[in-house]
Order: C-alpha cells, then structure tokens, then sequence
C-alpha cells in the first residue's frame, strides 16, 4: 500500500492505494461514486474526472501518478451540474444518465479552456464521452444552450 | 392535455446528471465479496478434470464453485414470459463450455486482486472438441453443439439439438411457387446481418445480499426483473417467495439486459457464503460473455407485375444463435413479422429457415429484434426490384404498402414463438410519413444522386419499418396508485424504466388521468417486493402496455376520490364534479380539496386507505411506422461514405412525450446507422471474438451525428393510452437498408453484407470499373 495525497473536491484527503490501483477505483471505494465504470481502455469516457481543471479517463490512469492533484467529480460542482441538467432536461437529452456526471464534467472544463466554441470544436472536445441512448444531438443542443447562458 | 403530449424533463434526469448513486454497483453493500468468472479460453471442450483446491486456500478466497456443485437443472437465460418460447439449454455451469468466455468455474473473494489471483489458481483441464464456426455449415454438422440429454423446449419450437437446430419455423399464405412463376418481374438475392453489440454503458452489474429477514436479495442493471426472480429460482431450486429483484436505475439496456447475466452465480454465491456478493462484467466480458444481436443470412425472392405490382415474397432465414438459444425462435420470427405485412397487397407470402447453433457468443435481444435484420434484407431486395421494373422505389412503396384500415394475413399467422393476432391498422399514417419525408429530403431533384466533385457523389435512399407495441395476450403490466395525506399520490408500476424514460412517461399518463401536476405523482417502480406485475422493458411495450395499466388504476383511483368526496360531502356521486385538485358540488358553492379529503380519511373520520389497481394485456400490438430517408456522400475513390442527413418521419400515435420520444428515436437511428456503418463483429478462426473492447469495436460518436430531422406524423391509436403506441425500437430499423440504397443510388454498387465499409464500396466500385473496361474491350473486340 503506497499513501497518497490528493486534493478532492476541495478537500485534502489522503488514500492508502495499491501501486497498481487505477484512480476509478480509488474514487469508487472512498463512495465518489459518481465515476462510472464503462470500458476498462478510457474508450467510452464516462470514468472522466477533472484532474488539476482537465478532464482524463480514471479507468486508465494510476491513483499513485495523481498524488499531489486536485480532483474534480461532480459531487464537486453540483450547482453547475443542476444547472447543465436543466438545458438537458429541457431537450429530453437525458435518457439512461450513465454517461452524464462525466459529461457534466467535460463540458465544465470545456467551458473554461474554450472561448465560444464552434460546433466542431465542442464535438471534437467531447467525442471521447461515448453515448449510447442520445443519438447526440438533443445533447448538442443542450450543451450550446448551456454555454450561451454560463459565461 | 395537462401532461400529455407535453415536453416535461425527465423526473430522474437532474439527479442521475449531478451523479446520486442510482445505478447497481452504487447500491451495492460496501462489504460485498467479489465474484469473478473462470472463461473458456475454447469455443468448444470439455472439462475433463477441475481442481479448486488451489484457490480455495488462497487468504481471502470465499467460495469457488464448479459444475460439480450444482443440480442439473436446464434454463433458459432469455427474460421472456413463462413458458419461454427459448429452448431449456443452459446450465449454471456445466461441464461443457462452448464458446470462447463461456464460464467454467466462479470464484468469491474479499476483493478483486484476490479473486483474480483465485482464477490462476483454479487448475482445469480441457478436451478440445471441434467448434461449429460456420453457421452455414452448422445444420447437421459432426460437431453437436447441445447434445446433452436434460436439454429441452418448453412447447414445438422446431428444437432440433441433434442437428444443431435450436428452432424452426415455416408458414406460407397462397402458393409462392405459383405466384412467382406468373410474375413479369423476379428478383433473387441473399443478404448477410451481422452480430451487432450493444454497448449500453453500463455494463452488466448485479449484486446479492441475505437481508435481516433470510431473504435473497438481489439488485440487478436488468430490463426484466421478474423474469430474472423465475430462472434465479428455477436454476437454484430455490423458493419463488424468498427471492426479491430490485432494478435501480439502468445504464442502458437495448435488449442486451433482457437475459440474466451473472445472477445465477451471484445468488448460488451469497446463499451458500450468507455474504453479500457482487458481479461487474468486464467490456470484454459483456462482448465476450453476454450476447449480440443474431447474425443471419436472408435468402429472398420476389416477383411484380411489370406495372409495379408486388405479388408475391418467398423468404428464407438462416440464422446463428450462437452457444445457446436465447430468443433464438422469437428473433427469427420477428424478421418476418415485422416487415412482411408492410406488404400486404401479395398474393402469396411464404417464411421459413432455421436457427442453428453454433460455438459463438450467443444470440439475443437487441433494439430491432430481428425486424431490422428483415428490414435491411426486404427493403434492399425491393429497391433492386424497382430498379429492374424502371420505377422510383418511392412511387413502387406508395402502390404496395399497407395502409390505415387494412390488414395483413400474416398478423394472425406469426407472433412471438406462437400463433399471432388478427388487427386492422387503426392508426396507420405511413402514407403521411412517406410524403413529408420526401418532402423533407428533398426526394424530387436529388433522387437518385448528384454528381459533387471530381470523386465525391451524393445519393438518396429510403426504407419503410413498422414495429409492434408489446406481445398480444401475453405481455401484462400492472400498476397501483395509493393517495397519501395532503394529496399526493404514489404510482407503483412493474415497468422496467432502463434510460428510455418510461418512469416519467408513465408519470405523466398518470398525472393526466388523475388531473394533477407532474410533481403529485411519486414513482416506485421494479421491485419486485413491493411493485406490481409486470413482463419488463422489451418488445416496445412501455408505453403501450404498462401505460394502459396505469391509465386504467388512475381512472380507478379517480373514480375512488370522486365516491369518498361524494360521501364526505353527502350528496351522490352523480352531483359533484372533480378537477383533479377540487371536489365541487354541482349548482352550489360546497367544495372540498383532495388534500382535505385525504387529511379527512386518514385522520379524522372514515378512517379508509385509497388504493388503486388495475392491470392491462394487448389483445392486438398496433404498429408504430416509421419511413427513413438519407443523404450519404461516397468518395469514389475511398469508398468512404459520409451520413449528410437522415430524415426520420414516425408513426407512434401520440407522443405521450415528444422530446424524449425524438431523443429516442434520434438514439435508435443513431444505433442503426452504427449497425449499418460503423460497428464490425470479427472472430479469428479459433472462435475467438476479435473485435472485443471499444477499441476496436468502434460505435459511432458525436462527430459522426451532425444532421438529423426527427418528425412525428399526427395520429392517433384508439387503444393505446391517450392514443399512443410505442416508439422504443422503430427508429432503429431503417438505417441499414436505406443507407445501402443510397450508395446504390449514388455510384452503382450495391451492399450486401453488413457492415457497409468503405472497403467493400471500394471494392465494388473496382469490380464495376472492371466489368466496364471488360465491356468496353468487347464492344471494340465486337465492333
């Protein structure tokens, strides 16, 4: 077991981990159970956390290599999520919700690092969060609603 | 309408969004042993010796189970209503395993390291036997995939296991033969379908618990949670009644969580260790170990008159189900059902073939269940035939297509695995959905194609599907509503909401019926502790069938306030109006509000619990209908083909919620247009599947999707609930065929083996060249 400090949430927590332990599961056994498991090969996104403000997969990425990071889940932004999940809700966009906490995140952070994204620039920023319900497009619309309103 | 027809967010979607744990795993005790399954690295062997001795004495390992351990008890693995109409072939573990992560052995650890350091410790040994790989060659191969004795059907299904048959099926209505030698116009062709994966996100969780009253409890990502109580019981010989499924939230099913997956092993683990347990496949588990949509090969011949009249359909399925027979008959039917009566002014239609085992992943229910593996083949098959008869396939469907007020004899004929139902098509706006989608593409003027650039060609194409709304006589659903003090109610539903959103579909006929605000109906549903009957999600039957049952408890519960309001206001029945908040009594101003009638039952006089219920079968499936058109771009010198704009134009009656209705069919298109594209199912040649994580499984993402038009026609279907039918597998059924008509349209080359890849445009677009240049040379040879 190797101790690990991070920074989740805003909160400083440290984790008794194994060497080979992916931050998913970190996450998962400490009740951050807003990460999902979807592919096991940070295919499908939907394991996606926000490390230091930029999303990565945490099915694939070592807990021991986030030592000293700050982690974002959407327990950590659950006024913005309300708020995205409006526009979502407003586009009937949100069907099995599996790939949504990591979405939200995603999008959040897309936010930030993009200044008035174009179309393409917001489908190739999220084409990592796979879903399988949508069809995508109820979701574009929701996220594009969003992004005019959240500056 | 209050809450019909109307856009409200879904009830779940915000919570779900900001991440409350709702899914399976979530709910899981945090102390659950971690079960893992010993796979097959074969796709077909026997066990000729297992030694567990090994694991077992590893620190840590709970439990390891082997076919030894376990009764002879043949199941079936399909959720389908009881008797199934699936073959009995599966057993928790057998001896045999019989394709490659088949499961051979289960272990239970304190955690998953341990657990899979238990798998490595588990001595087996195999005889390899000869695998069936080839489902053309499976029908009487020496290799018999089943051939153990217990095996069995529940009822004629046509099981053959001797010649590795799990099913069969033949009807005929007139003389084909006949028919088709009096027609001006043959066509003769075969199409091959693939075995689609599903990737739901969530893949196939459950977990197992003994509660503080003895009883198994088990919380399951499932789409059929009674189902999953019947085999769980039957496979263990283990009681009915101390067995309670619980389905929280699902991350996706599409048909692939129709089936028990892993529950079995989960339930045998906690009932002899006593300790909650819980199983989270793999991806490479869910592709390896679950079940895919069945591939099959259609074999099709058809005749018209030379003025465009189809007169006759002969089709013949072949189709691979795989290691086991799971929905194997039911499937097969279907890819008749649900597109022979788009048909329906033939003389003779004729359906049969085979469902023939092999050492595969198995088969099962996906989303389009067989209609679009019959829709890609038909549909492909009629557009070949317009081009032979010279007439635009638009013009060609619109003279031979069923219509409101008609009927097709094949209705009666072919159900699900049994006798099917007459019905009229009451609603049927087909015509309507082909007209605006004609309209919409812009059919007149881009039909067939448009030449771009130098290698750049656009072509249209289109593809008509109908569905079905739940399996007549033999789907049921049942609802309870109970009214609360201050006037709220509760709705209790059966129905399995798996992200299709049926919880808040169901909420809002409620809601209607009742005549109050969405956020007065509080929804339980799927436990079946505490919630009522219902077959599960599957057969596009929601809507339909549960959505009739809630509908008739809320007029119940409605009639039940109006009696006890009569009654606190002492005047009949007959003198009070009720708005759904406001009991009045007619030509006076006395008036009583729910919520003073509920305070008044339950705590000051009366003293009397309101409780709704009532329970719905179809005794018809009315069709939803849908007609598809696309633009697609082919490079003629990649062959790569690009999706510009799919026009979808539906038939499902009233929305009962438009926009999670067009976000559904918008995901079905987008599931189909993966099927037609995009998704490529490879097994090397040992039977292993290749094609097994998202890697290399590719399924389509947001950068493929950018142009979509999603339209409902305005209709309305007297037996649905406020007029609907269902919409949960129509948009996916008409992408593959349209698709393949549309790169005909456009450059000649005409696909018949799905996936359509660029390789095989390419392909075709060389040989076409070739046989150009071949013609070219004899003409000048000639000349």
């Amino acid at each position: 077991m190797l101790r690990v400090q991070l920074t989740i949430n805003g909160y400083k927590k440290e984790l008794d981990v194994k060497p080979d332990e992916y931050l998913l599961e970190s996450l998962r056994k400490n009740n951050y159970l807003s990460v999902k498991k979807g592919c096991d090969s940070s295919s499908c996104g939907v394991c996606t956390v926000l490390l230091d403000d930029s999303p990565i997969a945490s099915c694939t990425y070592l807990t021991v290599k986030a030592d000293g990071h700050e982690i974002t889940t959407v327990e950590g932004i659950q006024k913005e999520a309300e708020l995205i999940a409006d526009f979502f809700g407003k586009e009937g966009a949100d069907q099995c919700g599996y790939c949504h906490p990591s979405l939200v995140l995603t999008v959040y952070a897309m936010k930030k690092e993009l200044v008035k994204p174009s179309d393409e620039e917001i489908r190739a920023y999220l084409v990592g969060n796979l879903c399988r319900c949508s069809g995508y497009l109820g979701q574009h619309k929701a996220i594009k609603a969003y992004l005019e309103v959240a500056v | 309408m209050r809450c019909v027809n109307t856009d409200v967010p879904s009830i779940d979607g915000k919570g779900l969004m900001m991440g409350k744990p709702a899914y399976a795993d979530d709910l899981a005790a945090p102390d659950s042993l971690i079960v893992k399954v010993l796979r097959s690295p074969h796709p077909f062997a026997r066990i000729t010796n297992i030694d567990t001795s090994k694991a077992l004495a590893l620190e840590g390992v709970e439990c390891v189970l082997t076919y030894k351990d376990f009764e002879r008890r043949p199941v079936t693995r399909a959720g389908q209503g009881y008797p199934e109409p699936s073959p009995h072939d599966k057993f928790i573990l057998d001896e045999y395993v019989r394709h490659v992560g088949d499961e051979a052995a289960v272990v239970a650890a304190i955690d998953l390291e341990t657990a899979l350091k238990a798998l490595d410790l588990i001595d087996i040994e195999y005889e390899v036997l000869e695998p069936v790989l080839d489902f053309e060659k499976a029908y009487g191969h020496k290799s018999i995939v089943h051939n153990e004795p217990e095996i069995h059907e529940m009822f004629p299904i046509g099981f053959e296991p001797k010649k590795n048959v799990a099913a069969s099926y033949n009807m005929h209505v007139g003389d084909i033969d006949k028919t088709l030698a009096g027609c001006d116009v043959l066509l003769e062709s075969s199409f091959y379908t693939h075995a689609q994966a599903h990737v739901m996100l969530e893949p196939h969780t459950a977990n197992a618990r003994i509660d503080y009253q003895g009883r198994l409890v088990i919380y399951s990502s499932t789409q059929t949670p009674i189902h999953v109580r019947r085999i769980v019981s039957q496979a263990l010989g283990y009681p009915l009644s101390k067995i309670r499924i619980v389905k929280p939230r699902v991350g996706g099913g599409f048909g692939g969580k129709q089936c028990v997956h892993g529950e079995m092993l989960l339930a045998a683990i906690t009932l002899k260790t006593g300790k909650p347990s819980k199983i989270v496949y793999t991806r490479k588990e869910v592709f390896e170990s679950s079940y895919s949509r069945h591939p099959m090969r259609f074999d099709i011949k058809l005749g018209a008159t030379k003025d465009g009249q189809l007169k006759g359909i002969d089709m013949h399925l072949l189709s691979d189900t795989g290691a086991y027979g799971e929905h194997a008959l039911t499937v097969f039917m279907v890819a008749g059902s649900k597109v022979l009566p788009l048909y329906n002014k033939v003389d003779s239609v004729r359906f049969n073939g085979e469902v023939v085992y092999t050492n595969h992943t198995p088969g099962g229910a996906f989303r389009g269940y067989g209609a679009i593996q019959g829709n890609y083949a038909l549909e492909s098959a009629i557009d070949m035939l317009c081009e032979k008869l010279g007439m635009d396939p638009t013009s060609f469907r619109e003279k031979n297509m069923i219509r409101e007020g008609e009927t097709s004899p094949i209705f009666k004929i072919m159900g699900e695995g049994t006798e099917g139902t007459a019905m009229n098509m009451d609603s049927c706006k087909l015509d309507y959905c082909m007209t605006r989608g004609k309209e919409l593409i812009g059919w007149q003027g881009k039909y067939p194609c448009q030449k771009d650039e130098e290698h750049k060609v656009k072509g249209i194409g289109m593809a008509i599907a109908m569905q079905g709304s739940g399996i007549p006589n033999i789907d049921m659903a049942s609802a309870i509503i109970k009214l609360n003090d201050d006037g709220f109610y509760n709705l209790l539903i059966g129905a399995t909401d798996i992200g299709q959103g049926s919880d808040t579909v169901l909420a809002q006929i409620a809601a209607e019926s009742l005549g109050v605000d969405l956020d007065k109906i509080v929804v339980y549903s799927s436990d079946s502790d505490l919630t009522p009957f219902d077959t599960g999600a599957y057969a596009s039957s929601t809507t339909y069938v549960s959505g009739n049952a809630v509908k008739n408890a809320a007029d119940n519960m409605r009639q039940m306030v109006m009696e006890e309001g009569a009654k606190a206001l002492s005047v009949d029945v007959d003198h009070i109006t009720f708005d759904g908040e406001v009991i009045k009594v007619i030509d006076s101003d006395q008036i009583m509000t729910l919520s003073q009638l509920a305070n008044r039952l339950y705590y000051n006089e009366d003293h009397k619990q309101l409780v709704a219920t009532n329970s719905y079968v179809g005794t018809k499936s009315p069709p939803p209908f849908m007609a598809g058109f696309v633009e697609v771009e082919v490079d003629t010198e990649t062959g790569k083909v690009d999706v510009l704009d799919y026009v979808a134009v539906v038939d499902c009656g009233t929305t009962i919620n438009p926009k999670l209705a067009k976000v559904q069919v918008e995901g079905g298109l987008v599931q189909g247009i993966g099927m037609a594209m995009y998704e490529e199912v490879h097994y090397n040649s040992k039977g292993t599947l290749i094609t097994n994580n998202l890697m290399n499984y590719r399924i389509p993402t947001r950068k493929e999707i950018t142009n979509m038009h999603v339209e409902f026609a305005d209709s309305y279907e007297d037996s649905g609930p406020y007029g609907a039918k269902s919409v949960g597998e129509i948009g996916i059924d008409t992408p593959p065929a349209a698709i393949a008509n549309a790169i005909y349209n456009a450059v000649g080359v005409r696909i018949q083996t799905l996936p359509i890849t660029s390789e095989k445009v390419l392909m075709g677009l060389l040989q076409k060249r070739q046989e150009e240049n071949d013609k070219s040379d004899e003409d000048t040879h000639y000349a």
